[in-house]
């Protein structure tokens, strides 16, 4: 267990990582940067996003997406600049993409099926359903 | 001597567990009751034996890791003679060989408890005690030739390198005990479902179901505790306040614990109602293979890197061995069984059962989503795909709708009849349950603003809570008149309401604590001022202290407004001598509201980082995990004292 626990102490190691000189004085963009930096991971360490990292590749990206807000480019084109630079790995939400369809729609299939499946299953068992030529 | 004695013992309890798994399956087998009689005494004095033997090895290595005992490699590698007593103990159950012992000694625990405490003596409790025994032989030799515990270095070192700093830690402590009962718990479920798959037919006599669950409900509560555990010792300790992380390890113990709370409520469809008997069978199995998978997948590292299976090929193939092998008996006996299982008896969709169905649906969708979201990465990139991530905002998009059907319908189970239900009398009530939900929502709105999503979801998990007041005011009604004596009301009337408003409060304390938290992060010299949620802090320097087996640096803040004004926070960076590591200590003000959360960071020129936030009705989240964990007690309770 110790180890599971270490493995995550690794993973989501106890430091947080925002420095006071990094953050935008304007709150909206500051705010957006804030999201879309939760959503990208930090490359050097395992399982943490860029807003939770100290490692300085982390601390590079919060400035280039703070750099590229300020500059006016929109959430997608900095989702896509990353991407560009280190793969799709960097983006913590995967793309709605063919190699990931299957990902994103598993679960809606799984309820649909689970609830048709029931919905039968409660319908078939009870007398009343069954006898349908009334 | 007494590390030599632990090793030889262990080695004894894998003989008995031998003797457990496969003696009375050859008494059985003899058609006399006599021999039957037998099977049964064989693998109960079996069981008990097993269990005292790896609780005697367990304290072998306990006291090894109290005297700080060097010569034995896992105290060597996780000791040190500077560390307080409880992390010395603690220390047993922090290292790969000594938690697994941990994990062999709950499941002879189980066991034993079963020999020694199950009421009805037949065969039925024999098959049990042998799956059990089976498990017993599996993880023993699991232990003996992989993991040995008692293995000795030569030379003796003078010194042991430490317990990582962040695990000496009071809940940390708790944690890996409470997790284990909870997964190995989940042991007896499947033991209890090849037991009925291998008997006469499924025999109704047998009422498995019945006898299933309060080891599910244990289980239950003990992974719900550890998972509850675990999450808030990483909010208080990793330095931010996050509670959940959707990360590799937490997913692999969230997975058995929504199929286990999906087990809980169709096992009791299945006891009461005689139906989803097929698919309660079915779900046990799943279960406890989750429980394996989430366990011992980790623990080999196969899902962060899949390279982790070539670090330790002998443990990883030893464990996949018995993932597979006791996944695939049970799937092998329930695909065998299935033509001979009774038909489930018929119920309307409105109904008890129907809307348990619908819980059930909905949980399997979760574990689903859960499982594939952990294993997706892993065979895309084996397929060719390419390397993705697929992290907490997958999820969150995913749960967050999945929650809201799930709330609102979860209230009506409890208040319909099983078989066939009618809301139109509880209409009026339900109005109101809806109307107030809807109000506090609307202030909540109107105070705070939020997403549509957000304003969905508060919405639903006060419908849930007012719903769960409803049911219980339904079950307490006949005996209104006497509610003063809350101790003669019956302990039932309190299960299912206090663990459903204990899923809303949690909900509540996620929405809450996720949509306004509030951050400020400066650089600061002493004297400074600063202002989070309303509250004036001032930032008064920092200090040096001595721990028992650390040095810290301690920043003092004192609150200048609001009921803590004058009070003071002590956040502290700590340097582990011994293990020559950090660890980051908040300091934190917990009110039921709100906590203020404050963290020293590294120096920043001549001033000093600190970060504080504000984390509202966080406490929730943990407060409604300890209500589920009490209504699963409450209905533990109820279920021991009707069958003594």
């Amino acid at each position: 267990m110790a180890r599971l626990a270490i493995l995550f102490f690794l993973l989501v190691s106890p430091t947080h990582a925002l420095d006071p000189d990094e953050a935008l004085a304007d709150a909206a963009l500051e705010a957006r940067a804030r999201a879309l930096s939760q959503e990208l991971r930090c490359m050097v360490c395992q399982n943490q996003s860029i807003d939770d990292s100290d490692a300085p590749l982390a601390k590079d990206l919060r400035v280039f997406v703070r750099a590229r807000l300020q500059a006016g480019d929109s959430d997608d084109a900095i989702r896509a600049a990353v991407v560009e630079r280190y793969g799709e790995f960097a983006l913590f939400r995967p793309r709605i993409a063919p190699h990931t369809y299957a990902l994103w729609a598993t679960p809606l299939l799984i309820l649909l099926l689970g609830g048709y499946l029931g919905w039968r299953m409660a319908g078939k068992s009870t007398p009343q359903n069954t006898s349908t030529d009334s | 001597m007494i590390v030599e004695l632990g090793h030889f013992i262990l080695v004894l309890a894998l003989s008995v567990a031998l003797v457990q798994a496969i003696a009375p399956l050859y008494l059985m087998r003899a058609s006399r009751d006599l021999s039957r009689n037998a099977a049964l005494g064989v693998a109960q004095r079996a069981a008990l034996l097993q269990f005292v033997l790896v609780l005697l090895a367990f304290g072998a290595l306990t006291y090894a890791f109290v005297r700080s005992d060097f010569s034995l490699a896992v105290v060597f590698a996780n000791s040190h003679v500077a560390k307080p007593l409880i992390y010395k103990i603690a220390g047993v159950w922090g290292n790969h060989e000594g938690s697994m012992l941990l994990w062999v000694l709950i499941v002879a625990a189980y066991g034993a408890a079963y020999a020694r405490f199950g009421r009805v003596q037949d065969g039925f409790a024999a098959r049990v005690l042998i799956v059990q025994g089976w498990l017993g032989v599996a993880f023993l030799a699991f232990l003996l030739f992989t993991s040995n515990p008692f293995a000795r270095l030569i030379p003796v070192p003078f010194s042991g390198q430490g317990l990582t700093p962040i695990l000496q830690d009071p809940a940390l402590a708790a944690h890996p005990p409470l997790l284990y009962a909870g997964y190995v718990g989940f042991s007896m479920a499947y033991a209890f479902a090849l037991a009925a798959l291998t008997g006469r037919a499924e025999d109704a006599a047998e009422n498995w179901a019945k006898r299933m669950r309060p080891w599910i409900l244990t289980a239950w509560i003990f992974l719900t505790l550890g998972i509850a555990l675990g999450s808030y010792w990483a909010y208080y300790e990793l330095g931010w306040g996050g509670f959940w992380f959707w990360d590799p390890v937490e997913n692999a113990s969230i997975m058995p614990w929504l199929a286990g709370t999906a087990l809980l409520h169709s096992a009791l469809v299945a006891e009461k109602r005689d139906t989803l008997k097929r698919w309660t069978l079915l779900l046990a199995i799943i279960t406890f293979a989750l429980s394996l998978s989430g366990t011992f997948l980790v623990r080999s590292g196969v899902l962060t890197s899949v390279h982790a299976f070539a670090n330790d090929p002998e443990r990883g193939l030893f464990i996949l061995a018995i993932l597979a092998g006791f996944t695939l008996v049970g799937f092998i006996l329930y695909g065998l069984r299935l033509p001979q299982l009774a038909p489930d008896r018929a119920f309307q969709p409105v109904s008890r059962e129907g809307l348990l169905l619908a819980n059930n649906i909905f949980l399997a969708t979760a574990t689903v989503t859960v499982f594939l979201g952990t294993i997706y990465p892993l065979i895309l990139d084996a397929l060719g795909g390419g390397k993705i991530s697929v992290g907490a905002p997958y999820f969150n998009a995913v749960f967050a709708p999945l929650t809201i059907p799930f709330a609102l319908l979860l209230p009506l189970g409890p208040l319909l009849n099983w078989r066939q239900g009618h809301l139109q009398p509880l209409q009026s009530r339900l109005v109101l349950a809806a109307a107030a939900a809807a109000l506090v929502t609307l202030g909540m709105v109107l105070t705070r603003g939020a997403s549509v999503m957000v304003v969905a979801l508060f919405a639903a998990a006060l419908w849930l809570l007012f719903g769960a007041g409803l049911d219980m005011a339904q079950r307490l009604a006949p005996y209104r008149h006497r509610l003063v004596r809350f101790w003669a009301l019956p302990a039932g009337a309190f299960s299912a309401p206090l663990a459903h408003a204990g899923l809303a409060v949690m909900l509540l304390g996620i929405l809450a604590a996720t949509q306004w938290r509030e951050e400020i992060v400066v650089a600061a010299t002493p004297g400074q001022q600063m202002e989070i949620a309303g509250i004036s802090l001032r930032y008064d320097g920092l200090r040096d202290v001595d721990g028992p087996n650390y040095s810290a640096e301690q920043a003092r803040l004192t609150y200048l407004s609001g009921p803590h004004s004058g009070a003071h926070l002590f956040p502290e960076r700590r340097f582990y001598e011994a293990e020559r590591s950090q660890t980051t200590e908040a300091a934190i003000t917990t009110d039921l509201t709100g906590h203020l959360y404050a963290v020293v960071g590294e120096p920043s020129g001549d001033k000093r980082v600190l970060r504080v936030w504000y984390h509202p009705y966080v406490a929730f989240i943990w407060l409604g995990a300890l209500l589920m964990a009490l209504g699963g007690s409450f209905a533990l309770a109820t279920r021991l004292r009707r069958s003594a």
